[in-house]
C-alpha cells in the first residue's frame, strides 16, 4: 500500500495507444478509460495499477519508484534505509479485531518489514471530518498508541487538518515509516526464481470478511475478526533461520492487503516474469470466512488481509523457514501453498481440488457479489 | 467445509469420468444452460478433467450478459437523475452501457447501491421519502420471487417511492430457440438447478419430447456437474431423452409453488430482447398493469435508445452453444472483461469472461497473440 503498487502491464507496451475507432465502426460499446476516479481505482487491483502506470509514474519516475515494492529502499550514509507510507480510510473505523488507528500503524509497520526492515519511527497525519466525537478520536489515538507499543516503534511527527461535515468520513489517517535493513538482506518482488517456494503465512480473508460483515450488515455464525498484526516480528524469526549462505534465501516478502493474495502473487509473477502454481486444497481458509465468500459470492483469494504474509523462498530452504515461522503466533498456521515455475510467465495458476487447473487474475476494480 | 467440500472431492471425480469413460462409444456435444454453472466448470477446470469427445458447451443462462445494451443505457440514464437512489445486484454495476458503467455514474454523482435482497430497497425507500428507490430487476425464474415480492410489498404496504426496472427473462423460451435453430449442435442439456428449485421442472418434458433431447436438471458444484454431465451421456448413449433431476438435494418435480404464485400475481409473460440473440417471442417477464406505479419505465420518461453492437463480437453464437470464445478472434485481444465488445465478456458468468478469467493458460497460442498484438494496436490483457 505503500509506494504505488505494481503494475499489471508489461514494460514495453505502450501507455497512451488505444485501439484505432476504425476497427469497431460504429462501435457503441465504450472504451474504458473513466473520465472520473471511480471507487475501482482504490481497489488495489488492476484499476489501482492502471492509475499509477498512466498518472503517477510518467510524473515521478526514477529507479527507487520503478522496483514498484510496498517500501522504497534507501541507501544513505552506508546505511540502508526502509520508507514507506499508507493512508487509512477504513469504514466503520471500529470494527471486530481492531480499528482505523492499530490498522495505520501495522500498515505501515508491515511494508517496512515486508522489506526486511527493523521499523523504528512513524509520522501520523490526520484528516478529521467536522463533528467527529472527541472520544471516538481519543479511543482511536489510544489504539495506535498500544499497537506502536507493541511494534517497537514511536510516532515522532504529525499534522492534524480538519474538514467541513460531510467531506470526509469522520477520520483518515496517514502514516509514514521508516526502518533499517540489515546487511545482506534483500527482498523485492523481482526475485522470485523458478523452484522456490511459496509460503502464506495463515489464514486469509478475516481482515476483509469481518469489515464486510460489519459494512453490510450482515451477521455471521462465529464472528469474523480482523486478523491486523504487525508482521515484523515474524519476518526477523523467518530471518533468523541458520543457514550457511548467510541470509539471502527469502526472496520475496509481500502482505496481501487489498487485492488479497491472488493480486499480490500475480504482482510478483509479473515483476520477477515467472509462473505460479498453487494447490487449491492447501490454501488456508477459515470455515467461517468461506462460508461468508459462499453467501456473498466473493473469493477469498481477492478478499483483504492486515496480518499475513507471502514469502517466496529458495527450495532448500523453505522447510527451514516454515519450522522457524511456526515458532511464532503470527506464523502457526504457515504452509506452502505452491511454487514458482518457468512456464507461463506473469501468470499465477492454481491446481483446483476436483484436479482441474485455473488461472488466478489480478482483481480487477472492486470485488463484486454475482447475482447467482 | 459441510455440504461443500463433499461436492468438491477429487476421488469422487475421478470415479464418475472413470464411468463416462466407460460407457462413452462416441462424441457428445452438451450445454450447461446456467451461467452459474460455466463458472464453475472454468473455475474448478471441470472442462478438462472431461473425456476426449466430451463437450460442454456454454448457455445462455448468464442474466447480466443477456440484458440488452438498450436496458442498460435506460438504467443509466435512471441512475443519473437527481432524486433517484438506484439499487442493483453487484455484478451489474460494471456492465458496460454506451457511456461507462453504474461505477461510472457513481462517481460523477449518482446515487448507486449495491443490495444483496431486492427487499433493501423498501427500508432505502422508508428512510429516504423524497427520493425515488429504483430496482434494477433483472434475472432469470431464481431472481423473479424476491423482485416480485419488492413490487407486491411496495404496493401492499403503500410505499409510493419505490419501483422496478424490469429485464426478466425466462429459460424455456431460449432453449426452444437454441434446439430450433438449422446451427445447433446442442445433443443434451445440463438443465438450470436453480430455476428450477424456483419453476420445478415439469416445463421442460414437452421441449424433451419435441427435440428428443435429454435435459437433466443441474446443480453447480463441480461433482454436480459431473453427475449432471454422466446422467446426461447416460441417456444420449442408451438413446433415450426425458429429464431428469440431478439436483436432488435441492428441488422436486414442482418447484417452490408459493413462490410461482407470487410470481404470476406480479408480473405477465411478453416478448423480451435478449442481448447477442435477439427477441425471443414470449421469453421475460413483465410487470401487470396493476403494478403500474412501481414500474421505473413508466415513471421515467426515458426514451428508446438504438444501440448496435460490434460486428466483430460473436457473443450470439457463443451464447447458443455454436461458437466457444477461443473461436473468437478479438477473444483476449480486443476483446477483455475491462473492456468487453459482448455480451458473454462483460460478467464474471459469461462464457467469455470465464474462460478469460480461469481458462486462458490453456491456449498458449491465444496469449502469445496477446503478446504479437500487444505493440501493434496497444490493447493487452490488462486494458
Amino acid at each position: 500500500m505503500a509506494s504505488p503498487r505494481i503494475s499489471a502491464r508489461d514494460e514495453e507496451q505502450p501507455l497512451e495507444e488505444k485501439p484505432s475507432p476504425a476497427v469497431f465502426g460504429s462501435c457503441p460499446l465504450p472504451i474504458f478509460d473513466h473520465p472520473q476516479i471511480v471507487l475501482g481505482h482504490g481497489s488495489g487491483g488492476k484499476l489501482t495499477a492502471d492509475l499509477i502506470d498512466h498518472i503517477f509514474l510518467p510524473a515521478f519516475r526514477n529507479p527507487i519508484l520503478d522496483k514498484l515494492d510496498d517500501q522504497a529502499v534507501l541507501t544513505i550514509g552506508g546505511a540502508r534505509l526502509a520508507f514507506t507510507t499508507d493512508s487509512f480510510v477504513v469504514t466503520p473505523i471500529f470494527f471486530p479485531g481492531g480499528d482505523i488507528g492499530r490498522l495505520a500503524v501495522h500498515g505501515t509497520v508491515n511494508d517496512l518489514a515486508m522489506s526486511g526492515a527493523r521499523p523504528l519511527y512513524l509520522s501520523a497525519a490526520f484528516i478529521l471530518e467536522e463533528g467527529l466525537a472527541v472520544d471516538d478520536l481519543r479511543r482511536v489515538v489510544e489504539s495506535m498508541r498500544a499497537a506502536a507499543a507493541e511494534a517497537g516503534v514511536e510516532f515522532v511527527t504529525g499534522d492534524t487538518k480538519v474538514v467541513n461535515r460531510g467531506k470526509g468520513d469522520q477520520v483518515f489517517i496517514t502514516t509514514t515509516g521508516i526502518g533499517v535493513i540489515e546487511n545482506g538482506v534483500h527482498i523485492s518482488a523481482d526475485r522470485a526464481r523458478p523452484g522456490d517456494q511459496i509460503i502464506l503465512s495463515g489464514f486469509i480473508g478475516d481482515h476483509g470478511m469481518a469489515i464486510m460483515s460489519q459494512r453490510e450488515g450482515l451477521e455471521f455464525e462465529g464472528a469474523i475478526a480482523s486478523d491486523c498484526a504487525s508482521l515484523h516480528g515474524l519476518v526477523a524469526n523467518m530471518l533468523a533461520t541458520s543457514t550457511a549462505d548467510g541470509v539471502d534465501f527469502i526472496h520475496c516478502l509481500r502482505d496481501p492487503t487489498r487485492g488479497g493474495a491472488a493480486t499480490t502473487l500475480n504482482e510478483i509473477a509479473k515483476r520477477a516474469g515467472v509462473g505460479m502454481l498453487l494447490r487449491e486444497q492447501s490454501i488456508p481458509v477459515r470455515e467461517s470466512v468461506k462460508g461468508a465468500c459462499e453467501v456473498l459470492g466473493l473469493d477469498p483469494l481477492y478478499v483483504a488481509n492486515e496480518g499475513k504474509l507471502v514469502a517466496v523462498v529458495a527450495p532448500e530452504m523453505a522447510h527451514a523457514v516454515l519450522a522457524q515461522m511456526h515458532q511464532h503466533p503470527l506464523g502457526q498456521d504457515a504452509v506452502i501453498v505452491g511454487e514458482v515455475i518457468a512456464e507461463h510467465p506473469g501468470m499465477v495458476l492454481m491446481k483446483t481440488a476436483i484436479g482441474g487447473t485455473r488461472v488466478l487474475d489480478v482483481m480487477f476494480g472492486e470485488q463484486l457479489p454475482r447475482i447467482c | 467445509m459441510k455440504y461443500l467440500d463433499e461436492y468438491r472431492d477429487g476421488d469422487v471425480a475421478k470415479k464418475i469420468v472413470g464411468e463416462m469413460r466407460r460407457i462413452q462409444t462416441r462424441p457428445w456435444i452438451l450445454m450447461e444452460v446456467c451461467g452459474g454453472q460455466t463458472h464453475s466448470i472454468v473455475k474448478h477446470g471441470i472442462d478438462h478433467l472431461l473425456p476426449e469427445g466430451v463437450e460442454l458447451v456454454h448457455g445462455p443462462g448468464c442474466p447480466v450478459c443477456v440484458t440488452p445494451l438498450e436496458m442498460i443505457d435506460k438504467a443509466h440514464a435512471i441512475a443519473q437523475q437527481r432524486d433517484v437512489i438506484f439499487c442493483s445486484f453487484g455484478d451489474m454495476l460494471r456492465v458496460p452501457g454506451s457511456d461507462g458503467d453504474l461505477f461510472t455514474i457513481k462517481s460523477r454523482g449518482g446515487d448507486v447501491r449495491v443490495v444483496y435482497s431486492p427487499l433493501d430497497c423498501l427500508k432505502i425507500a422508508r428512510a429516504n421519502p423524497a427520493k425515488q428507490v429504483v430496482f434494477f430487476a433483472i434475472g432469470f425464474e431464481t431472481t423473479a420471487p424476491a423482485n416480485a415480492m419488492l413490487a407486491w410489498r411496495a404496493r401492499e404496504e403503500q410505499i409510493e417511492n419505490v419501483s422496478l426496472l424490469v429485464s426478466h427473462v425466462l429459460v424455456p423460451p431460449a432453449l426452444e430457440a437454441i434446439l430450433s435453430s438449422p446451427d445447433n449442435r446442442v445433443q443434451g442439456f445440463l438443465g438450470p438447478g436453480h430455476v428450477c428449485a424456483v419453476m420445478g421442472y415439469r416445463e421442460y418434458d414437452p421441449i424433451s419430447a419435441r427435440y428428443h433431447v435429454p435435459i437433466v436438471v443441474t446443480g453447480f458444484e463441480p461433482i454436480d456437474i459431473l453427475h449432471g454431465t454422466l446422467m446426461t451421456l447416460q441417456q444420449l448413449e442408451q438413446g433415450r431423452a426425458v429429464v431428469e433431476n440431478q439436483y436432488s438435494r435441492v428441488l422436486g418435480p414442482d418447484g417452490n409453488v408459493p413462490a410461482q404464485n407470487l410470481v404470476r400475481r406480479v408480473f405477465v409473460v411478453g416478448d423480451r430482447k435478449w442481448r447477442g440473440i435477439g427477441t425471443i417471442p414470449m421469453s421475460g417477464f413483465h410487470l401487470r398493469d396493476e403494478f403500474a406505479q412501481h414500474d421505473a419505465e413508466k415513471l421515467f420518461d426515458v426514451a428508446e435508445i438504438a444501440t448496435l453492437e460490434p460486428e466483430i463480437c460473436i457473443s450470439g453464437e457463443i451464447l447458443r452453444g455454436i461458437k466457444k470464445p477461443h473461436d473468437c478472434p478479438a477473444f483476449g485481444t480486443l476483446c477483455t472483461p475491462q473492456r468487453p465488445l459482448g455480451a458473454t465478456m462483460v460478467s464474471a458468468e459469461g462464457a467469455c469472461a470465464a474462460y478469460y478469467a480461469y481458462g486462458r493458460h490453456l491456449k498458449p497460442e491465444s496469449l502469445h497473440q496477446i503478446a504479437a498484438q500487444a505493440p501493434a494496436n496497444g490493447v493487452a490483457a490488462h486494458g
